[in-house]
């Protein structure tokens, strides 16, 4: 609509790896709201077995990015590549190799947890049995398989999230998304969330996607997107990026990128 | 690109895929409706106060005469069963558009859609979904019309199922068609001041048509306009084991065009983008 057509520029990778096709592409994204401009001319890469941070405030713009990785908008400008597979052109190519976790909790509450696995296996066309044995498998692994049969509605917050972070891995995708997974958990379930995703990485090459707006939950080894006001304003190795903003720490970075107040505690 | 080692090569889904993914959409529809008894109640009590209460009062006011597919003179009561079968219908087809609201609000929407099936198909599964669930409450209703002295031949429970199919989609899919210009979930009463009442009572539900054209013959060209109306027309003769050619013929194609418009209206790169971001942005 009112957008402007950008140049699809190639962009420097963070880990220049000409051989890869990256887990996931966006290459000059753009996107508005009727005259509200939501992303303007994105461009980043996820490599597969990467954790790469998408940092932003509220508003940054995350959520429409995620919106538009998951099909649920239309892509205006630009192109997004899920391991090569364009989600415009061939949306179910590219979307059998992703797995979400959204931000709102999307799990049907009043279901068990092994039923919303089983629902969510059905909509990716596994069959019955296969689903059952996964549902088994994952529920082992987030350590919830003894509650298989209770509704969901009487699980913590941090319990659901775990399952919705198995729930996403069903379908054994080779990237994940996660928008502000950790948001209204208390430590503790934050630091298993965290600590999970990551084994995730490092045991399973699946390439991570993480939206948040925390800085403490970014090492040293992530990648980092800077999203301020729908711009990415830097992008690479975390360390790379912290040192050409001339900043020790991430929290400083930010804040000299955009300008924002900071508040104490490690959030923005 | 083709040389690139890492893409995975395209396969697409087989047929089991579908239809594995057919089944579990209507098993967690069903799911969810075992669950929300008081849904069903309605569901039901609805079409019984019209069968008990507004038949039985209007039995004496409304004389059928012998009109196709009835053979005989006929109570009140059996002329309108038709009508509460497509009312159940029509509010199941505009209570699944309203969960469809809810769950776009909750997020819910998004586990659908991200599946890698075609979204067309998604819909259309939701939506047989929904009609399979309509069928429960009908055959539910019949079973107690059935103590009602509302007989229909026994082939009739079985030649209306393909009728009731039919008509379920197409209030299904008109609701969906609706779901996607609703806003918000508040909007919904508007649905029934301006969907549902004025689609129930102007059509052939509660009178026979002819009666109306004595009354008031814009009104009667209002109602052979309304597709409703040929809902319950096809129900009616199907519950006598006759075809309606020209209602099937109007319900099929109505079924048509709101599916297309449904399915086009959910498409990411019109209906949902138009209205920014779904939950929280951030």
């Amino acid at each position: 609509m009112t957008s402007p057509a950008p140049i699809a520029e190639q962009r420097e990778t963070s880990q220049p790896d000409p051989a890869a096709v990256p887990a996931l592409s966006i290459d000059g994204v753009s996107h508005a709201y009727g005259p509200r401009r939501a992303l303007m001319d994105v461009s980043f890469n996820v490599q597969p077995a990467s954790f790469t941070a998408l940092l932003g405030l509220n508003g940054a713009g995350k959520s429409t990015l995620f919106s538009l990785i998951t099909r649920l908008f239309g892509i205006q400008t630009g192109r997004v590549g899920i391991f090569g597979h364009d989600v415009g052109k061939s949306p179910g190519e590219a979307l059998r190799l992703l797995g979400v976790v959204f931000q709102p909790r999307t799990l049907d509450l009043d279901l068990s947890l092994t039923q919303n696995l089983l629902y969510h296996a059905a909509l990716h066309g596994i069959s019955r049995r296969e689903a059952a044995a996964r549902s088994v498998e994952l529920l082992n692994r987030i350590g919830l398989a003894e509650r298989a049969g209770s509704k969901v509605r009487d699980l913590s917050g941090g319990q659901m999230r775990r399952l919705e972070i198995a729930r996403a891995l069903l379908h054994r995708p080779r990237l994940l998304l996660l928008d502000e997974p950790t948001v209204g958990l208390d430590v503790k379930a934050r630091a298993d969330i965290i600590s999970h995703v990551r084994q995730l990485v490092s045991e399973q090459g699946i390439g991570v996607l993480w939206a948040t707006h925390l800085f403490d939950e970014i090492m040293a080894g992530d990648d980092l997107v800077v999203l301020h006001q729908g711009k990415v304003l830097a992008q690479g190795p975390m360390s790379r990026v912290v040192a050409e903003a001339g900043a020790q720490d991430v929290n400083t970075a930010f804040m000299r990128l955009t300008g924002a107040q900071v508040m104490p505690g490690g959030g923005a | 690109m083709s040389s690139i080692t890492t893409r995975e090569a395209p396969r697409g889904f087989s047929a089991a895929e579908y239809m594995t993914c057919l089944t579990g959409i209507v098993w967690r529809e069903g799911l969810r409706f075992l669950h929300q008894r008081e849904r069903f109640v309605s569901a039901l009590v609805r079409p019984l106060v019209w069968l008990f209460i507004f038949a039985a009062g209007f039995r004496q006011v409304l004389g059928i005469s012998i009109i196709p597919p009835y053979e005989t003179y006929i109570l009140y009561e059996v002329f309108i069963a038709p009508g509460l079968m497509a009312m159940i219908q029509l509010f199941n087809g505009m209570q699944s558009s309203l969960s469809m609201v809810y769950d776009r609000e909750m997020g819910n929407m998004r586990t659908l859609l991200v599946s890698p099936l075609p979204r067309g198909y998604l819909l259309f599964c939701k939506l047989l979904a929904g009609t399979a669930v309509s069928l429960l409450q009908v055959y539910a209703f019949l079973l107690i019309a059935w103590f009602w002295d509302i007989t229909p031949p026994p082939i009739g429970y079985l030649t209306v199922l393909p009728a009731l199919i039919l008509s379920g989609l197409m209030l299904g899919s008109l609701g969906m068609l609706i779901s996607s210009g609703i806003k918000q979930l508040e909007n919904f009463a508007g649905v029934m001041n301006f969907v549902i009442f004025p689609m129930f009572f102007a059509s052939s539900a509660l009178y026979p048509l002819w009666r109306v054209q004595e009354g008031s013959p814009y009104l009667y060209y209002l109602c052979e306009a309304n597709p409703f109306t040929h809902a319950v027309e096809l129900i009616r003769f199907a519950l006598y084991g006759q075809i309606n050619w020209i209602s099937l013929a109007v319900v099929a194609t109505c079924t048509i065009v709101f599916m297309i418009g449904a399915i086009y209206a959910y498409d990411p790169s019109r209906g949902l983008a138009r209205r920014g971001p779904a939950g929280g942005e951030g």
